[in-house]
């Protein structure tokens, strides 16, 4: 077998915002001193005179993304996941999400594959937080060709927008001449009837994976990439609920507030089904290496196919 | 404008204040008294702004980074024509367009939304990045209150200010030396003041924040400053104009009832009745 080409998210996210640039002179992209790793070095090189580094600084760093946002200019600010929905939440909500401004926040280094950093950098909150902020756009993307597609379709929606990406380098699994992006809109990956997998970031490759093995056992899986949190994708969770009747939820986040819980959300008012939510349990996450780390809490594909082998008994 | 026809303005301002907070029966009366006459200066001498067409791309803009004294900032755009002075009466009502901190998205003439202390003058920060980095003419003023100064995403802002020279940025301080808990300098003092925003790479001007001939020199010096930005401490009374209401900080977010209504709206009768003798 040929080897997957590997890219990480934060990676395209600097490449695509160089891409968008050349086309838009309307875009402006902030960072807090962290250029180099969340990739926005990338857009910094080619334009110089529209990256703006705010130094260590988040909260203001928001506050200035908004007051850009204001004069009709579209900021992409950029942190850590940490950083940008953990610190500046309090900015992001009154600054950007109460005026309802045309800010899209570039958070990387999300979820427990920061990996060596540990805890205090591996955040599986921001989706928690950012959910409840009104008007909010949760985008997750899954491989390099969905983060591009997302940034892209980020800068197209009037308003607030924010992009979760990771650091670890993932496979490309959505190159392919069919694939279309757009919000809200979750997309079938695999059809099946015995279980549905709605998955976002990189579990999603690690559940089409468990979904293979689960094919061995005669368990078919049907796998839905669900990379939009906010708005959901309401009726895809109806349908997968009516067609398996049971869901796996699959997140690198908290298994409170994220994806798991929207899903609940949808499956609690509107269409009965049994839900198992993997992600990390409540629990903070702590130094090593990503593949390490990702096997230890339990979001690889032997851990997710052990859990639903039981989940379905 | 000469100055008796400004000091007849703020004092119109003035009463549109406290006429608001009473019919709210809620706000912040002392922090928009106090900064009354700067506001008078801006909306109606300083700032390139149209009442007729408030959206104007090459417009200045002011950003209330203390947005509790919205009821100063709201009684200044109805007397500038953004809105009718009437409907400073709805302040704080459900469904009103003048909520109790500033709201860009329904008021007029609000270019911000504002009201968590310390985030205005980030967003102001902002504004005056954008034109710097699109070559515009429009200015950026953002008012903030002394206690405010506490919050650390002040220094952050201002940070950024001095680094990037934004010479078309003027940060205006209502040093009224009170806030909720009491004196300033009592409570966690910022002072001194000028002293912290030089280093931060401000030109720094202190004045009377209630003297129209200081304030106009001010915000002229400030045009002139070329390669950093501005801050002017303007040194104000809380509650000015109000007797009853002057360096109290019990009035900071207090409305008056109908026998302080009555007074207050005596002293300002009285005080615009003397302007007209001059």
């Amino acid at each position: 077998m040929s080897e997957i080409k590997k890219i990480a998210t934060r990676q395209s996210y600097g490449d695509a915002l160089a891409e968008l640039g050349k086309e838009h002179q309307d875009i402006v992209v902030l960072d807090a001193d962290l250029a180099a790793a969340t990739k926005t070095s990338v857009f910094q090189k080619a334009f110089p005179d529209r990256h703006i580094d705010c130094g260590i600084a988040e909260g203001n760093m928001m506050g200035v993304a908004a007051g850009i946002a204001t004069t009709g200019i579209v900021p992409f600010a950029s942190s850590f996941a940490m950083f940008a929905a953990g610190r500046a939440f309090e900015q992001i909500r009154n600054s950007i999400g109460y005026p309802k401004l045309n800010v899209k926040i570039g958070a990387t280094h999300a979820g427990i594959s920061v990996g060596e950093d540990g805890a205090t950098h591996q955040c599986n909150e921001d989706i928690a937080l950012m959910r409840t902020i009104p008007g909010m756009v949760i985008l997750n993307p899954s491989d390099d060709v969905e983060a591009k597609a997302a940034v892209k379709a980020a800068y197209e929606q009037k308003g607030p927008v924010y992009l979760r990406f990771g650091r670890l380098a993932v496979p490309v699994i959505n190159d392919r001449p069919d694939y279309k992006f757009e919000i809200g809109k979750a997309i079938t990956l695999k059809q099946g009837k015995d279980v549905t997998f709605i998955a976002s970031g990189l579990t999603v490759n690690e559940s089409l994976e468990a979904a293979k093995l689960l094919e061995k056992d005669g368990i078919s899986a049907a796998v839905i990439n669900m990379h939009t949190i906010k708005p959901l994708d309401e009726q895809a969770v109806i349908d997968a609920a009516k067609n398996t009747g049971k869901i796996v939820t699959v997140e690198e986040h908290s298994v409170i507030g994220g994806l798991g819980s929207a899903v609940c959300d949808v499956i609690a008012e509107k269409e009965q089904a049994k839900v198992l939510k993997i992600g990390i349990n409540d629990v903070f996450g702590e130094s090593g290496s990503a593949i390490e780390l990702i096997k230890k809490y339990g979001l690889d594909r032997n851990s997710i196919y052990i859990k639903v082998k039981e989940f379905l008994k | 404008m000469n100055t008796i026809e400004l000091q007849k303005i703020a004092n119109d301002i003035r009463k549109g204040i406290v006429t608001a907070v009473y019919s709210a029966k809620s706000g912040h009366p002392g922090g928009s008294l106090s900064a009354a006459d700067i506001y008078t200066y801006l909306f109606f001498e300083e700032m390139n702004i149209d009442p007729q067409n408030e959206k104007k791309e090459d417009r200045d803009r002011f950003v209330l980074s203390k947005g509790h004294t919205a009821p100063g900032y709201y009684s200044a755009l109805a007397h500038r024509g953004f809105f009718p002075v009437e409907d400073l009466k709805t302040l704080r009502k459900a469904g009103s367009y003048l909520q109790g901190h500033p709201d860009m998205k329904h008021t007029p003439g609000v270019d911000m939304s504002s009201g968590s202390l310390g985030q205005g003058i980030s967003a102001a920060v902002g504004m005056a990045i954008s034109a710097q980095i699109y070559k515009k003419d429009d200015r950026v003023y953002t008012l903030l209150g002394d206690g405010e100064l506490q919050e650390g995403q002040v220094w952050e802002a201002a940070m950024l200010a001095g680094h990037r020279k934004l010479d078309n940025f003027v940060v205006i301080v209502d040093n009224n030396g009170l806030q909720i808990d009491g004196k300033i300098d009592e409570v966690n003092s910022p002072y001194p003041i000028d002293e912290k925003f030089k280093a931060f790479h401000f030109h720094v001007i202190n004045i009377d924040g209630h003297n129209f001939d200081e304030i106009a020199k001010a915000f002229s010096q400030a045009r002139q400053t070329k390669g950093m930005p501005t801050a002017i401490i303007a040194k104000t009374v809380k509650g000015k104009g109000v007797s009853f209401m002057e360096n109290q900080a019990s009035w900071h977010g207090t409305a008056p009832n109908e026998q302080q209504y009555a007074i207050a709206m005596e002293d300002l009768e009285k005080a615009g009745a003397a302007l007209c003798q001059k």
